[in-house]
């Protein structure tokens, strides 16, 4: 179970462009839970995965993971147990390095990085299994540079990479967004394979709003750092598109648009 | 002719080898940590003159080698904790340091000139004497030079490929990837720049040796020999998958000394040196295109 209590975030305080992000923002996320997060630009759903992640700093507050405050726990420590794909495809995977090595830098997280061979070649064939599943050919080029892949080819790496050994919170942020319609269908597809498959406890920010309906068994509206719209088990299953672009318009509205 | 020509390219592979040591070690700040390192300037001589003094302290030679490299990653290790934990740019963390090591040294050797003429090091000592024959005496060391390098190398290209090695390249290219690991990126740094510079005060010690003194200014310019080496190197085989980018590195490290040694052979004088070097530099960079590629990719 992962619970934000009481968070409160400024960014630039003290000066005359402060900007109160959060104030006093809580949310409690259940094991299991696959959670689709919209809202418009700028309404905190990445500062939302950053504060989860510990790349940004909370002013005060409590992140607790597993009834255990982890908000003083520098960001790599936290990488233990999450698992994050980014919007950019590069972000995930080591252009400069083969398939192969990749997968062996993955499936090597949590064990000691020390003087044994990289690539433990009895392994060989779990990662090429692991790569078929994707179905992009990728398991017949283990041995050519990440970076000559494909965006979405990258991406289904990427996914498969922070995947790939034991963790409890997957963290997508907008991980579809950069990519072409039909590759960002076999992306969705595959992580909600794998999301199932594993039963981790997701959290998935889109401006997709189908996929949002479609996919997972929650769904969040932020606005202006907080959450209006908190749908989950039935009422989830009964939204629709409409719905949401309608709450869009509500706020819009409010805003004088 | 043929004797100039013969003594040229010897000359060449003497030094090409031993700067060829000090680019590995830059080829992994550079290439691999994407870390423009400064304080090569300072952990070169830093090599030479800690493998001088000792020598004349009466160390063996060849333990001197050992002590020159871990001296450099000691401050290899500073650079990096100045850069990782006081949170100062690469570049002013390399300046930092390089400028602290030029007092250092002078410390150290007591005075800007050391010279170890009489004494015994690698190149020269009894054990050569009683073993090798006379014919063989001028290439005595060539061969000790490339096989040190040898070595060196292929422990690099060992190092590269493990566990660690892989964590290291990661973090050059993106380190993001290596957080999400739950591994300390700044860690890694830490330990790729003392490696590097481990690698240039071992070339230090060993130019020291072969020139059979030290003096303070020999670290001016070595980071400019140490990227033009591996300019030339990594463009020249860019497409050439099969040849290992260490090998390319000592390729690039032979290419520039041979440039080097040509121009001064056509009447230029050593005091030219650095403008040969300054000029030679600028033209890899327009040619290969390389500061392009990095300012694009940076930015």
């Amino acid at each position: 179970m992962l619970e934000l209590r009481n968070i409160n975030k400024f960014y630039n305080p003290g000066t005359i462009n402060e900007m109160c992000l959060f104030d006093r923002f809580n949310l409690t996320i259940k094991d299991h839970e696959f959670v689709s997060v919209v809202g418009s630009n700028g309404s905190g759903k990445t500062s939302l995965l950053n504060i989860i992640c510990g790349s940004i700093p909370i002013d005060s507050g409590g992140i607790i993971i597993n009834d255990k405050d982890i908000s003083n726990i520098p960001e790599f420590k936290r990488g233990r147990h999450i698992g994050r794909v980014y919007q950019n495809p590069s972000m995930g995977t080591c252009p400069n390095m083969t398939i192969l090595e990749n997968m062996s830098l993955a499936d090597n997280k949590g064990k000691p990085f020390n003087l044994r061979k990289g690539t433990t070649k009895s392994r060989i064939d779990y990662y090429r299994e692991l790569l078929r599943s994707l179905n992009l050919g990728l398991e017949d080029k283990l041995n050519i540079p990440v970076g000559s892949l494909s965006g979405g080819q990258r991406q289904a790496m990427s996914l498969l990479m922070s995947t790939m050994t034991p963790i409890e919170f997957l963290i997508l942020d907008e991980h579809t967004a950069a990519l072409d319609p039909k590759t960002a269908e076999i992306i969705m597809e595959l992580t909600d394979k794998i999301v199932k498959e594993k039963k981790l406890t997701t959290i998935m920010i889109t401006h997709n709003l189908r996929y949002a309906v479609e996919y997972g068994n929650r769904l969040i509206m932020m606005h202006q750092g907080n959450v209006i719209m908190d749908k989950s088990g039935e009422e989830k299953n009964n939204l629709k598109v409409d719905d949401i672009l309608d709450k869009f318009t509500e706020i819009s509205i409010e805003l004088g648009n | 002719m043929i004797e100039f020509i013969f003594d040229l390219i010897l000359g060449v592979l003497e030094e090409g080898f031993a700067y060829a040591i000090m680019a590995l070690g830059v080829y992994i700040t550079y290439k691999i940590l994407d870390f423009p390192d400064l304080s090569v300037d300072g952990t070169f001589p830093l090599g030479g003159v800690v493998s001088v003094v000792l020598i004349i302290a009466g160390v063996s030679p060849v333990l001197t080698l050992l002590i020159s490299f871990l001296a450099g990653a000691l401050a290899g290790t500073f650079t990096g904790l100045i850069h990782v934990k006081l949170r100062v740019r690469d570049l002013f963390s390399g300046i930092i340091m390089m400028t602290a090591l030029y007092s250092i040294n002078l410390r150290i050797a007591g005075s800007p000139n050391v010279p170890i003429f009489s004494k015994e090091t690698i190149f020269e000592n009894s054990f050569l004497e009683k073993f090798i024959s006379d014919k063989f005496k001028p290439y005595i060391t060539v061969t000790i030079l490339l096989i040190i390098l040898l070595i060196m190398k292929l422990i690099l290209d060992f190092y590269l490929n493990t566990k660690s090695g892989y964590l290291l390249r990661a973090v050059g290219d993106n380190s993001t990837l290596v957080t999400s690991l739950a591994i300390d990126k700044g860690k890694v740094k830490i330990i790729g720049l003392a490696l590097a510079n481990g690698l240039v005060a071992l070339a230090g010690a060993i130019y020291c040796q072969k020139s059979g003194y030290f003096e303070i200014s020999m670290g001016t310019g070595t980071m400019t020999i140490g990227l033009a080496s591996v300019i030339i190197g990594t463009n020249l085989f860019r497409k050439a998958s099969f040849i290992k980018s260490t090998s390319a590195v000592i390729i690039g490290s032979l290419l520039y000394k041979l440039c080097v040694s040509i121009a001064i052979s056509f009447g230029l004088e050593n005091s030219d040196l650095r403008l040969i070097t300054a000029i030679l530099f600028l033209g890899i960079l327009v040619v290969s295109n390389d500061r392009k590629r990095k300012v694009k990719s940076n930015a």
